[in-house]
């Protein structure tokens, strides 16, 4: 990895620029004075395009990347991006095409689009897609806005409490708050299962739906998933999926099949458009018939008075727009692109062969990593960083440690009630080789843990930077460049090595 | 096998002895056997050539801005996107990372996104800028969120006129379920300053676009001295091209400033993947959504670069969390930092200059021909609304059999707006360009 890079700002000079622009051809018109900004734009850069292509290429070689590195970060689905994908959403007639020249002008867009709706939809059992959602927390929302519009056409307003299971991510409670609901937690039992008495003792009149994650996100299948929707369904209320973990059961079972009402797909993690440093992502959704007329819209069909063309559509008693225009459609065309590629074996493979490799990886450490619930997993698995004899190391320690080895950390300290998580979801893309070498560097971390657990604590010992000082950057934010805080945080830095 | 599958048949035999199952379904036991293993009816896989013929043609089928003049605008805008972006968004090492949770193997993607925010701070005079949202729409709903949790018991937001109409979508469906009472004034006659004179004490933010929706820029620094005196935050979004010579949203005080980035070296992309700008004075950093990075040092005293003040976000604080946002457009706004990055103080301003002075070119030749009206009532940067002698769909259609793109039917949402139309001119619309859309509207 490249050693210091300064920030960008540190390269201007003034007059020099890093485009080539047309000049100006046609007779200046009179600007109004009052209204134009008087700062000459001074705090912005000024470089060539060469300085600024090194810069951000030297930036780019401080990362870990899944091209490079096995990045088994749980929870996430770090597949391998097909080069492909890059190809074919750059076709100009993708790249260029403006959301808003109308159906006659977009049918190439519109066709990928409904053909999309119609393969996520079989994958999973659904009836409808919406493809708008931005991602998977907006497809969260999109769900339970869909939930209350259908409680509320039934005159079930009342219904004002969203169940979330204790092991779920963040975003689903943060979901059913802003949604307007009050959020209800249920418990999980020692199989990692929901806990169906609390489940029983948590449904009322007042439930308007359950979130649910299946595999759930200890990375195990909810193996009761039939009589928890029952229960929910028996209670007047709706069961929501949280896809992330999709991933896991491609062709192995329909979440439309087992009673879900509504589910979020992440094409950024199972149909894997890449994840951008932290997105785009993509959180299309799918649902029962009895909630397609409340999808948000613009969706697509084929027109009925001519079937080979396609349009556009708001569904009758849409909750309305997630987002502008059709949803982040660059990321619609890979995730076509994958399902074209690999069929339905193809699929089903995909799935087969991440829950082979995530078991194989319990299977070989489970007796140094205890599993969080110690069953057979499905596209990851939750070890905890507790090795035995090593009582000063944490899982924190463990994954940096793990980055001295040449491997990106899995998830840690997430599902919360697993103490010291280590979530780790090492993909179908993932080599026999690759998955040995990552269990021998963590059997390997965990001697060193019980021997020479400095080599822990110090860790990482040859990244750009060491271990950061968070709470400084907390406590007197510096959140963007400023030349004095920087002179500051240097001299500080200067003083401590003499 | 796929091409993306490395496991042998061997491999997999050794690995299932390993774990102790004795083929891959048992693997799924826990999955009820009623429901396991359902047919998936999909069509054949395909070849690499094959997919990039059939999308190929199927990208053949749009019309798209490499092949025609366009000038609709409305939301989505056609600007230069210099080939130096591509190169560096395109690298493996961005674009197949993720969020950077681990700073010490993400410091590429840590210090571009903090130099994102400092461009953008750069841009707008702002403080603060987060790591973005997902699209200037979704960044304005999250505005109106945080004005009511800076301004606690206020719970009324006023939307100005002049808001593009699919802001206003998106704001009421994702605020649907909370206690936030958008207000606007519909009257077609409606100004700025009836909007302003809603602000009262009940009133946590008024929401401004300027330029708005139908180009008109609004001088807002006496808005914002109104909007403060009643105790109310104010929210520009703005066009972050405009910037390039018009005043900014710290300059004219606003609280909080949202933006489609989109122009930003990103490209069209039928809608999306865009870009949320987001920014905000520094007093309201604890209420702010979504990620931002900032500077610290490392036990070294080398300096770094860290996700930080996460006790906002959703992983934390769950359901009393004010965004649900985890993933947001990082890899957009790493094409931003690009772009504000090469073009800079004196690219941005000529980028700029020839939206402005090439839009009034063109609002100038359309005002001379018969039957057309263009509004200038007010100052406008790179669009204005032109009234047509016919419905606008006609024209379009008889624009398109000259490899042109009309404006935005503005009577299509509007039905006050019939034969009004929504033109945008920018730097990509040369002046041969310009001369034929005039020509051709001319022979109409
Ligand atoms: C289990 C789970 N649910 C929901 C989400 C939210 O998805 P997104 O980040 O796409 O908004 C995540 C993502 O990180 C997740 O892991």
């Amino acid at each position: 990895m490249s050693t210091y890079e300064p920030p960008i700002f540190e390269y201007s000079a003034p007059g020099k620029i890093g485009v080539n622009l047309p000049t100006l051809d046609v007779p200046p018109a009179e600007l109004p004075v009052g209204l134009l900004r008087d700062d000459g734009l001074a705090a912005l850069p000024e470089l060539t395009e060469p300085e600024v292509i090194r810069h951000f290429t030297r930036l780019s070689q401080r990362n870990m990347c899944i091209d490079t590195t096995f990045y088994p970060l749980g929870s996430c689905t770090m597949k391998w991006n097909p080069k492909l994908h890059e190809e074919v959403a750059r076709l100009p007639g993708f790249a260029n095409a403006h959301p808003l020249q109308g159906d006659a002008l977009s049918q190439g867009a519109l066709a990928l689009m409904d053909d999309l709706q119609g393969l996520l939809a079989e994958i999973s059992g659904f009836d409808a897609v919406s493809l708008q959602p931005a991602a998977g927390a907006q497809g969260e929302l999109t769900g339970i806005l869909v939930f209350r519009a259908y409680h509320r056409q039934r005159g079930e307003a009342h219904r004002s409490e969203i169940l979330v299971p204790d092991s779920a991510h963040g975003t689903n409670p943060a979901t059913a708050a802003i949604a307007g609901y009050t959020v209800v937690e249920v418990k999980s039992d020692a199989d990692g299962n929901v806990d169906l008495d609390d489940l029983r003792a948590r449904l009322s009149p007042r439930t308007a739906g359950l979130m649910l994650t299946n595999p759930n996100t200890l990375g195990l299948f909810e193996q009761h998933v039939r009589d928890v929707a029952r229960l929910v369904h028996d209670a007047g209320g709706l069961v929501y999926g949280d896809g992330a973990n999709f991933n896991a059961i491609l062709g192995i079972v329909k979440p439309g099949e087992v009673g879900f009402d509504f589910m979020h797909y992440n094409l950024h993690k199972t149909f894997t458009t890449p994840h951008g440093g932290g997105g785009p992502g993509s959180g299309a959704v799918g649902c029962s018939a009895a909630l397609a007329p409340f999808l948000p819209g613009p969706r697509v069909r084929r027109r009925a008075d001519d079937p080979t063309r396609f349009e556009s559509f708001v569904p009758e008693q849409s909750i309305g727009r997630m987002k502008t225009f059709h949803g982040n459609f660059g990321m619609l065309v890979r995730a076509w692109t994958y399902i074209r590629t690999l069929g339905a074996a193809g699929l089903r493979e995909v799935s087969e062969t991440a829950v082979l490799n995530a078991n194989y990886v319990q299977a070989r450490l489970r007796h140094v990593y205890p599993p969080a619930v110690d069953r057979l997993c499905m596209h990851e698995t939750v070890l905890r960083g507790q090795i035995a004899g090593a009582p000063g190391v944490r899982t924190l320690d463990i994954a940096k440690r793990l980055i001295d080895y040449g491997f990106h950390p899995p998830t840690v300290y997430f599902p919360l009630i697993v103490p010291e998580a280590l979530m780790i979801e090492p993909t179908e893309t993932e080599s026999r080789r690759t998955l040995d070498a990552f269990i021998d560097a963590m059997l390997a971390i965990a001697e060193e843990a019980r021997h020479d657990p400095s080599l822990l604590h110090e860790a990482p010992h040859a990244t750009p930077v060491r271990r950061l000082d968070e709470v400084r950057a907390a406590r007197q934010p510096v959140l963007c460049y400023d030349a004095a805080a920087l002179a500051r945080l240097r001299e500080a830095a200067l003083a401590e090595t003499h | 096998m796929s091409h993306y599958i490395a496991l042998t048949a061997d491999e997999r035999e050794q690995m299932l002895a390993t774990i102790g199952v004795a083929d891959v379904a048992g693997l799924f036991a826990s999955v009820p056997a009623e429901v396991r293993f359902p047919p998936l009816r999909l069509p054949e896989p395909m070849s690499e050539i094959a997919l990039r013929r059939a999308l190929g043609q199927r990208a053949g089928r749009n019309a798209s801005a490499d092949r025609l003049s366009v000038f609709l605008g409305a939301g989505a805008y056609h600007h230069f996107v210099p080939s130096a972006i591509d190169q560096i968004v395109r690298r493996g090492e961005f674009y197949t990372a993720y969020t950077p949770y681990q700073p010490e193997v993400s410091q590429g993607t840590l210090q571009a996104i903090f130099e994102y925010q400092s461009l953008i701070c750069a841009l707008t005079g702002m403080d603060v800028a987060n790591a973005s949202h997902y699209d200037g729409g979704t960044a304005l709903a999250e505005a109106a969120v945080m004005a009511v949790a800076v301004a606690r018991r206020r719970q009324r937001v006023i939307v100005a006129p002049g808001i593009n109409p699919q802001y206003r979508a998106v704001m009421q469906t994702l605020l649907q379920g909370t206690s936030i009472e958008l207000v606007s004034d519909d009257r077609p006659s409606a100004s700025l300053d009836d909007a302003v004179a809603l602000v009262d004490d009940r009133t946590a933010a008024l929401i401004v676009q300027s330029p708005d929706f139908y180009g008109r820029m609004h001088d807002l620094r006496s808005v914002a001295t109104r909007v403060h005196a009643a105790g109310a935050l104010l929210v520009q979004h703005f066009d972050p091209i405009a910037l390039g010579l018009f005043q900014t949203p710290g300059e004219i005080g606003a609280d909080i400033a949202t933006a489609e980035g989109q122009p930003l070296g990103v490209g069209l992309n039928f809608g999306g993947p865009y870009l949320g700008v987001f920014c905000c004075n520094r007093k309201y950093v604890h209420k702010i959504a979504g990620r931002l990075v900032g500077l610290t040092n490392d036990v070294d005293g080398r300096e770094g670069y860290v996700l930080t003040l996460r006790a906002r976000e959703q992983d934390i604080r769950r359901e009393r969390a004010t965004s649900n946002i985890c993933t947001n457009q990082g890899l957009m706004a790493l094409a931003a930092a690009v772009y504000l990055s090469l073009l800079g103080r004196n690219g941005l301003r000529r980028v700029a200059e020839l939206c402005y002075h090439r839009a009034h070119y063109a609002a100038a030749q359309i005002a001379g021909l018969p039957g057309y009206t263009v509004d200038q009532s007010a100052p406008f940067f790179k669009e204005f609304v032109v009234g047509c002698p016919r419905p606008v769909a006609d024209i379009n259609a008889a624009l398109l059999e000259r490899g042109i793109v009309g404006g935005y039917d503005l009577g299509a949402d509007d039905p006050r707006r019939e034969r009004q139309m929504l033109l945008c001119v920018t730097e990509m619309n040369d002046r041969a360009e310009i001369d034929a859309l005039v020509a051709t509207l001319g022979a109409l």
